[in-house]
């Protein structure tokens, strides 16, 4: 007989992530053995390098976006923010290359690697409007350019590259804020699923 | 293994041994190590920051190309003033082969380049006298009188000079367009222009649409970027302002418009997008896909990634 | 944060780029660089061998 509390929504969700996830699941002490390659380092130094853009992007958002212009400490400030940003993109395409030549969406991991693509693609964005946010040539430059892009596809009614509050806006919440969501989405997938084994070797499945 | 067993498609279930793996470890290792490398690279390379182009800046440099921008706001011929959507209704824009995408979504950031770009800022110069006149001469005729003048003005504007702090055009029965546009030169030069541009709706402001397209319209921001190789022509999306490394993540969406038929086609915006949209559903259904996701394990690099296992078997 | 004046940058990235063609393939120096050791990078992955991990078959 079912209880009260065994029906409740809390119960219930507490229990499907339970089983989805145990603990020992979302954080183990141990892998396959065939977790033996550099290759798998830079998943986590793309998470890595993800912090860090966060955190010297916080430094930069606390002191607002003029700051770096004129204070020396805030140019420092955004080099930090611009370097932590080719690792990310450095770190996240040999990431993608070395999934991708493990065909690590086999066993129903489809998922994972579809918001490993949409993550992919959002951080291209909000690194753009990173540009476009600069306030300096470079930014007049590339949203002076960008703009046709984008509006011939009609997205430039609503999506104005020209307009400094909004890509400042979309570049410091909602994008950071999908990207972060998406990120956390795609890691706990992997958790849930576990690294992809590798493919059967030919030779050894003939001899059965 | 059951016979339907789809080898890019299912993954044989792991029978073999665990081994002890320290992610929390490996991930602390990670950020310290890349926030030690970004430290070491700004200390060592620092980051690219030149200023931004001001209307002051520009028409103190080149007054001529300045005043001859400004004259195509006024007679229609500027890249905004035949834009079309989001900007007005005058041109269809781009097409993607039957698909009018930006005229059928319309005119949504609205910029009437003779009023916003002219008029306006002309009429927010306080108390000038031949000016005022000439507004209310401007306002107070036809159509066809302002086209007129305009056309009269635009034949003699091949000769314009700039001297002596004036804009000389040889002009006749143009009309207030003289007065026009050597006072938008001169207010321009002094960076009202730059204010008035921007000021449109009030006090406070974030929104640079009206400026930048009046920027972009002239030839010397483009003259300053052919400079630092940012033209679409050199590839220019992924560079960056001096010798810094840009955002090379875009070289297939650059690579598009240096081939043809995009980089002969005047629809080429649109049609790179629409192929960059396509790539990217192609990467993002890979998994689906046969043929290319078999690519894996027919190249084989995976022998490399998991030798010692294979090895071991 | 007045250290920071004296520190700038070691090395000056701030002066014209260095470009390569090839047919009509122009690439900055700089983002050369960047893509040449992105596929070293992931070569020397795939290649180097990986430190500690002896891959021992007993099962949990």
């Amino acid at each position: 007989m079912t209880t009260e509390i065994d029906r409740q929504w809390t119960t219930r969700l507490r229990r499907r992530a339970e089983g989805k996830l145990p603990p020992e699941k979302l954080l183990p002490d141990t892998q396959p053995s065939y977790v033996s390659s550099w290759i798998y380092v830079f998943g986590v130094t793309t998470l890595a390098a993800l912090m860090v853009v966060i955190a010297t992007g916080c430094v930069l958002a606390i002191f607002g976006p003029q700051w770096w212009h004129t204070s020396s400490f805030g140019h420092f400030v955004n080099s930090l923010h611009l370097w932590s940003v080719e690792i990310f993109f450095f770190a996240m395409v040999i990431h993608l290359w070395g999934k991708f030549f493990m065909a690590s969406w086999r066993g129903g991991r489809t998922l994972t690697w579809m918001t490993g693509v949409v993550t992919f693609l959002t951080s291209i964005a909000t690194a753009f409007t990173g540009y476009a946010s600069q306030s300096n040539f470079d930014s007049q430059w590339i949203t002076t350019q960008a703009k046709d892009g984008i509006n011939s596809t009609g997205a430039g009614a609503i999506f104005n590259v020209l307009n400094l509050g909004q890509m400042l806006m979309w570049h410091i919440v909602l994008l950071p804020l999908a990207a972060v969501v998406l990120t956390a989405l795609h890691v706990l997938m992997v958790r849930v699923k576990g690294v992809v084994p590798p493919f059967a070797d030919e030779k050894v499945e003939a001899a059965r | 293994m059951s016979k339907s067993f789809r080898p890019d498609v299912d993954a044989p279930e792991w029978r073999g041994g665990y081994t002890p793996y320290d992610i929390i470890k490996e991930g602390t290792i990670a950020l310290v190590v890349v926030a030690v490398l970004t430290v070491a690279l700004a200390l060592i390379f620092s980051s690219p920051d030149e200023h931004a182009v001001t209307i002051k800046t520009w028409s103190n440099a080149t007054p001529v190309d300045f005043a001859q921008t400004a004259l195509s706001e006024l007679n229609g011929t500027s890249g905004t003033a035949q834009y079309g959507a989001p900007y007005n209704t005058a041109s269809d824009g781009q097409k993607l082969g039957p698909l009018s995408l930006a005229k059928w979504v319309g005119v949504h950031q609205p910029v009437n380049t003779i009023q916003d770009f002219v008029i306006d800022p002309l009429t927010a110069l306080p108390d000038q006298s031949a000016l005022t006149q000439a507004l209310d001469a401007w306002r107070g005729a036809t159509a066809s009188t302002r086209s007129g003048w305009v056309d009269n003005y635009t034949k003699a504007a091949t000769q314009m000079t700039y001297a002596h702090g004036q804009i000389v055009v040889p002009a006749t029965n143009a009309g207030p367009v003289p007065l026009f546009i050597n006072d938008l030169t001169m207010m321009a030069r002094s960076g009202a222009l730059d204010q008035a541009l921007v000021t449109q709706h009030g006090f406070y402001t974030t929104n640079y649409t009206k400026p930048l397209l009046f920027l972009s319209d002239g030839s010397y921001l483009a003259s300053l970027a052919q400079k630092d190789h940012l033209l679409g022509t050199q590839w220019g999306m992924m560079n960056e302002t001096g010798s810094y490394p840009g955002q090379a993540w875009l070289w297939l969406y650059t690579f598009w418009y240096q081939v043809t038929p995009f980089s002969t086609s005047a629809n080429a915006d649109v049609q790179v997008w629409g192929v960059m949209m396509l790539l990217s559903v192609v990467l993002l259904f890979v998994p689906f896909i046969p043929g290319l996701r078999s690519i894996p394990r027919k190249t084989r690099v995976y022998r490399l990634i998991w030798r010692e296992h294979y090895q071991n078997l | 944060m007045s250290w920071f004046n004296s520190v700038g940058a070691l090395i000056n990235l701030d002066h014209p780029g260095h470009f390569l063609h090839w047919h009509f393939i122009q690439v900055s120096v700089a983002n050369a660089l960047v893509m040449t050791l992105m596929v070293a990078t992931f070569v020397v992955a795939l290649l180097a061998p990986f430190p500690g991990r002896r891959s021992r078959k007993e099962n949990r």
